[in-house]
């Protein structure tokens, strides 16, 4: 009994335990559940278990949903573009332009606090900014800029893009600075003393340092703008459609199996992109 | 100290963009939320009043913002005690080498990326099956789990990453306990960390909305209430409600800050008072 007790194995699954369980009822029993549903059929009441490739079939035969896959590759590549320039650029000059510990801490303590506030009071609090008649407009106008409002400023891609840059930069930056963070600075110093211009040192030293950092925070960024439907839905003005819109309206029209068979092919892909970015970098190891 | 190079001025500024970026909107509705009673969704203000929260407190055009207000904190509380305690199990877990962590790991970071919506429609489809009404504190609360868990699992690596094993090898020289140990030496050690956890699992909780979308029955969560109001209420009150939120964010993350603040103090004066002298 003492021996077994001290196995590791059992030690450790009876630790482990209670995280295994809720992964195994709330994560993939609900996958398995979606993947069994995509092959049922559905009635204009209720839904049928009857196996079936009809979702598939319409799925993958509707060019809407090609259109849509692109549209969300989009919004997930230009989101990536830019968060990751901005995300680097801003963990670049808190952890080597601001020399004190405690400004670093204070500093980089301002930058997550939004994060702490609900997404979609900060979606909202975008509307007065790009509205007809928001700052945005009237200040363009005001400056002799434009004569017209510009339309395209609210409910058009630039805003969702806009919104998904100011939802998830923080998720860039939080890895890339704490990556950054671990740097040793005689690698720096070495690099200067070396002969190397402020640039060179950044692009050959620092940069390649930081890539576990950039994995990490792309695979946030990419994942959550994927799988997204209310920012899409709420910045756009319904204009729009990415993936998870495509699954939310079909849900909303209680078309579960259609939800289903969309959210399978929307899986694997969001799968396949992160598996491909996990290849690069050992998580457990940069934590 | 060396002068600072062009460089630094140009990113301070980009740094100072950034943050006018991430705060000015918030900043805005903040100020709009004043409008007078005449007062719409954009400036001009009109006139400066507390006529929006007001209507926000007389509960009647706005639905059941103070129940969902009380159903979030409740389920953020739950979220919050269920992720400490099961991220504190699974990181001790994790130290040991056990047959199918690599698996059980895989997981955990399958957790972290698979969408929102596949685990509220998955969770929802399956209680539906069953026969099992969706609620906030059943189906909600295990759907939000699988997003805080990862988050506080990782933490907690990350902190056991740098954790010092000779302090438990001083308290097993010692002769405690396996229990002993953990409870006096390596619980008193991380407890700052746990704060943060603590943190994470309560607001990850209390801004979920993907997640809760099909899963919180019919008694809607703030995140839910919020969303309904966006799609039918053209007034202020939305900003209001807005600022509320906001300023009860920022009192949550300063109760935390201070905390861990308090608990450094006193893990000063209760620790080891080596090279002090008599």
């Amino acid at each position: 009994m003492d021996r077994l007790l001290k196995s590791p194995n059992v030690t450790g699954w009876l630790l482990a335990s209670p995280l295994a369980l809720v992964l195994a009822a709330f994560l993939v029993l609900p996958i398995v559940m979606i993947v069994i549903v995509s092959f049922w059929t559905a009635t204009e009441f209720s839904i049928v278990p009857a196996f079936s490739f009809e979702n598939y079939d319409f799925l993958l035969g509707s060019p809407v949903t090609y259109s849509v896959f692109l549209n969300t590759f989009k919004y997930a590549a230009i989101t990536w573009a830019v968060t990751l320039v901005l995300g680097f650029t801003v963990a670049y000059f808190l952890a080597f332009h601001v020399r004190s510990q405690a400004w670093q801490t204070a500093l980089f303590l301002l930058c997550t606090i939004p994060f702490w506030t609900s997404n979609i009071i900060r979606m909202i609090s975008w509307i007065p900014f790009l509205g007809r008649n928001g700052i945005a407009n009237s200040t363009l106008i005001s400056w002799g800029v434009i004569d017209q409002p510009l339309e395209w400023l609210l409910f058009s891609d630039f805003s969702v893009i806009l919104a998904f840059v100011h939802l998830y930069t923080l998720f860039m930056v939080v890895p890339i600075f704490n990556t950054m963070m671990r740097i040793d600075r005689s690698l720096l110093e070495a690099a200067s003393d070396a002969g190397a211009s402020g640039f060179q040192t950044l692009w050959n030293v620092i940069l390649p340092l930081t890539k576990p950092g950039i994995m990490i925070g792309s695979i946030f960024v990419i994942t959550l703008v994927m799988g997204d439907f209310i920012t899409v839905r709420f910045m756009s003005g319904s204009q729009a459609a990415n993936v998870g819109r495509l699954i939310s309206n079909d849900i909303a029209l209680l078309q579960y199996p259609s939800a289903a068979a969309t959210a399978v092919v929307l899986l694997i892909t969001v799968l396949i992109t992160i598996s491909a970015l996990l290849r690069l970098v050992d998580i457990r190891k940069e934590l | 100290m060396e002068p600072r190079p062009r460089s630094f001025y140009i990113l301070a500024a980009i740094f100072g963009l950034f943050l006018l970026f991430l705060y000015g909107p918030t900043i805005t509705i903040a100020i709009l939320s004043f409008q007078g009673p005449t007062g719409g969704l954009t400036f001009p203000m009109r006139g400066v009043s507390l006529h929006w929260f007001r209507d926000l407190f007389q509960q009647q055009a706005v639905g059941d913002i103070w129940g969902a207000f009380g159903r979030s904190t409740a389920l953020g509380l739950m979220v919050m005690v269920t992720t400490v305690v099961v991220s504190v199990m699974g990181g001790l877990a994790f130290r040991k080498k056990f047959a199918g962590s690599g698996v059980l790991f895989q997981l955990v970071v399958a957790s972290l990326v698979i969408p929102s919506i596949l685990v509220s429609l998955g969770v929802g489809l399956i209680f539906s099956q069953a026969g099992l009404p969706v609620h906030w504190a059943s189906s909600g609360f295990g759907a939000q789990l699988t997003w805080t868990l990862p988050f506080g699992l990782l933490i907690m690596f990350a902190v056991f990453n740098r954790f010092n094993p000779a302090y438990e090898e001083a308290a097993r020289d010692q002769g405690a306990t396996a229990w002993q140990t953990i409870r006096h030496v390596v619980l008193p050690i991380i407890a700052p960390s746990l704060i943060g956890v603590a943190l994470f699992g309560f607001t990850l909780s209390y801004d979920e909305f993907a997640r809760t979308l099909l899963t919180a029955g019919s008694h809607n969560t703030l995140p839910l209430e919020i969303y309904g109001m966006t799609t039918n209420v053209t007034t202020p009150v939305i900003f209001a409600l807005g600022t509320l939120t906001t300023a009860f964010s920022l009192v949550v993350i300063a109760v935390f800050l201070v905390t861990v603040w308090v608990l450094g103090r006193r893990r000063a004066r209760a620790g080891s008072d080596a090279g002090r002298g008599v």
